[in-house]
């Protein structure tokens, strides 16, 4: 994918421009459940409201402060989702919406990743909300440190714990104390989740 | 029906005026090597120091000898800053000073100093864009080998007081440069009544071709050439002459001289007419820079509640095309460092359009402009999880 030609692609100009199930300030929106991720300082932020009924999702809306993939993406997502049950909704990623968007540049997939997250943020409040915290955990994760069995969901744990940087996602997690191989890979996740969650 | 293109990212380039490209298209055959004996070779080499004289008289150095051509600002700045570390060598003399709003060839060259042992000092500057003269001042010691401040911002358009710091830096025996690459054919420069040793200068700001620049080295002060070679440019800068760059860079700068007022007072009009117009049609908006000693053809603004890639995007859908301090339009994630050096918060700096103007820009398109940016700022202010009037208050630490 073209680093400047993207945007231009009908469909993800279509979603900038016409996004789908954007939250409107004059509506009311009773959402069951809400998520917010991102920060404005990293310049965005992204929150997603759900309507669930039986585990299903009957109604979505969301609003950002960010660029233009994170906009079309998440447009893209919230269309995605409607009708979806929650643990299937769960494990859409950033791939899967880049994908039916045509595809992103790579330097623009990190700006994409917020949507899922923020619909992840939404489910994980409704499921505690519903006496099931957790329910959905370790469902997707991928396993990134061999030799201590760690995944990308327990970095993101340690990172919404508060760990920023190696040393303290080490203490957090010991990951990376063995052979010491996985640590590029832990690093760019650390730094993706801590973008996410600071 | 070709698309409509309101041109407004002058500071990043210039088209080539008219009569620049008349000019060289003739200069085209003028293929002999300047440092030839030969008829052909003593004509092109005419036309090269004629060019030079002109672009001498842009920054009224008396003695054109005192420039030097180079492939453009940043490799200007970097052959100063390279200078000074071989100067470092021989003088008891080692600390350079210079701002933290420089362009990054100055900002990396400066950092290479460091690297290599060199203590480097990145002036604070205020809410405007201004150095902090005290700090300055504080840090202007008797060891300082050299001061380089730019004398315009290209992001903001702040001028800085140069003859001011320059007196200063000349009292306690240092070096003074400038990179005037966005001062010059905008605002008068002048070495003499700047009172610089080193002055940067890049010819396609100013309605010039790309790849040419030059140095003004004043008489007396070191120089060591940053690319080795050939006699050419007395040894300062090696490789065969840029004919064609130089001819139409010595054209370019001897109308940015002759235009000078009449730009200035053109540009001046439109941009803050842009300015009244945003500021009237637009709540919660922030100028950037200072209000009065700033480019007249730059106007920086921040939109609270609106994420700069996406303004400058739905813009450019409309064929307007500008540029953003926003993280993510750069590819970091860091937004403009200028922005943050002024302490304007994340939250500002993240949303900020810089809209420059030029001699070509009309009347007619600032009014298309102060048509369709309005909608823009609403429409993604009302799908922001940020509202704009509590950005724009925190926004400025
Ligand atoms: C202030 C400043 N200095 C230096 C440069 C670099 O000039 P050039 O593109 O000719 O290397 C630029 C332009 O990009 C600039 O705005
Ligand atoms: S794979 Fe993580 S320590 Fe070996």
């Amino acid at each position: 994918m073209d680093q400047f030609q993207w945007l231009y692609s009908d469909i993800v100009k279509d979603h900038f421009t016409k996004p789908r199930n954007v939250f409107n300030p004059d509506e009311k929106f009773d959402a069951d459940a809400e998520g917010v991720v991102g920060n404005i300082k990293c310049g965005d932020q992204m929150m997603f409201m759900l309507k669930i009924k039986d585990d299903i999702i009957t109604d979505v809306r969301w609003k950002t402060y960010g660029c233009a993939s994170a906009i079309a993406s998440t447009s893209m997502l919230s269309e995605v989702v409607v009708g979806m049950n929650i643990r299937e909704a769960y494990k859409i990623k950033p791939n899967d919406v880049a994908a039916k968007l045509g595809g992103l540049p790579e330097n623009k997939i990190h700006c994409s990743v917020l949507g899922d997250k923020a619909l992840r943020a939404a489910i994980d409040s409704y499921l505690q909300k519903t006496g099931r915290p957790d329910a959905f955990k370790n469902e997707e994760s991928v396993v990134v440190c061999k030799c201590l069995n760690i995944t990308d969901k327990d970095i993101e744990e340690a990172v919404k714990a508060g760990a920023r940087d190696w040393h303290q996602l080490q203490e957090a997690t010991k990951i990376g104390t063995v052979c010491g191989g996985c640590k590029e890979k832990a690093e760019e996740l650390l730094h993706e989740f801590v973008h996410i969650y600071s | 029906m070709t698309k409509r293109a309101v041109y407004l990212d002058y500071n990043a380039t210039t088209p080539i005026r008219p009569e620049v490209k008349k000019l060289m298209v003739e200069a085209l055959d003028l293929y002999a090597n300047a440092s030839s004996m030969h008829e052909a070779g003593r004509r092109a080499k005419a036309e090269v120091e004629k060019a030079r004289a002109s672009v001498a008289a842009l920054i009224g150095a008396a003695n054109p000898s005192s420039v030097y051509f180079t492939s453009g600002g940043s490799e200007s700045n970097n052959t100063v800053f390279m200078t000074m570390l071989e100067e470092a060598k021989k003088s008891p003399r080692r600390k350079i000073i210079t701002t933290a709003i420089e362009h990054p060839c100055v900002l990396n060259s400066a950092a290479h100093l460091h690297d290599e042992g060199l203590p480097v000092v990145f002036l604070p500057v205020d809410d405007n864009g201004r150095i902090d003269m005290d700090v300055y001042g504080k840090e202007l010691t008797d060891d300082t080998l050299l001061v380089s401040v730019m004398a315009a911002n290209n992001e903001i358009g702040t001028i800085e007081d140069i003859p001011l710091i320059a007196k200063m830096a000349v009292a306690k025996g240092a070096y003074v440069h400038t990179d005037a690459t966005q001062a010059a054919g905008k605002i008068p420069v002048s070495v003499s009544d700047w009172g610089v040793d080193y002055l940067t200068l890049s010819c396609h700001k100013i309605y010039g071709p790309k790849g040419i620049g030059a140095l003004y080295v004043r008489k007396g002060v070191p120089i060591e050439p940053l690319i080795r070679g050939g006699h050419q440019e007395n040894g300062v800068r090696a490789g065969t002459y840029n004919n064609l760059g130089i001819i139409g860079f010595g054209m370019a700068a001897e109308l940015a001289l002759a235009e000078l007022p009449e730009y200035n007072r053109d540009v001046r009009r439109l941009r803050n007419m842009l300015r009244d117009e945003i500021s009237a049609r637009i709540p919660y908006v922030r100028i950037n820079g200072h209000p009065t000693e700033v480019l007249p053809n730059t106007l920086d603004v921040s939109f609270p509640g609106a994420e700069g890639e996406s303004i400058l995007l739905s813009l450019d859908l409309e064929g307007i095309e500008v540029s953003t301090g926003s993280a993510c339009a750069s590819g970091s994630l860091e937004p403009s460092h200028v922005l943050m050096a002024t302490g304007v918060g994340p939250e500002l700096a993240h949303g900020s359009i810089r809209f420059s103007l030029g001699k070509y820009t009309t009347e007619e398109e600032i009014r298309y402009v102060v048509e369709k940016l309005p909608p823009i700022i609403a429409r993604l202010r009302r799908m922001s999880t940020v509202s704009a009037e509590s950005a724009a208050v925190v926004g400025h630490k």
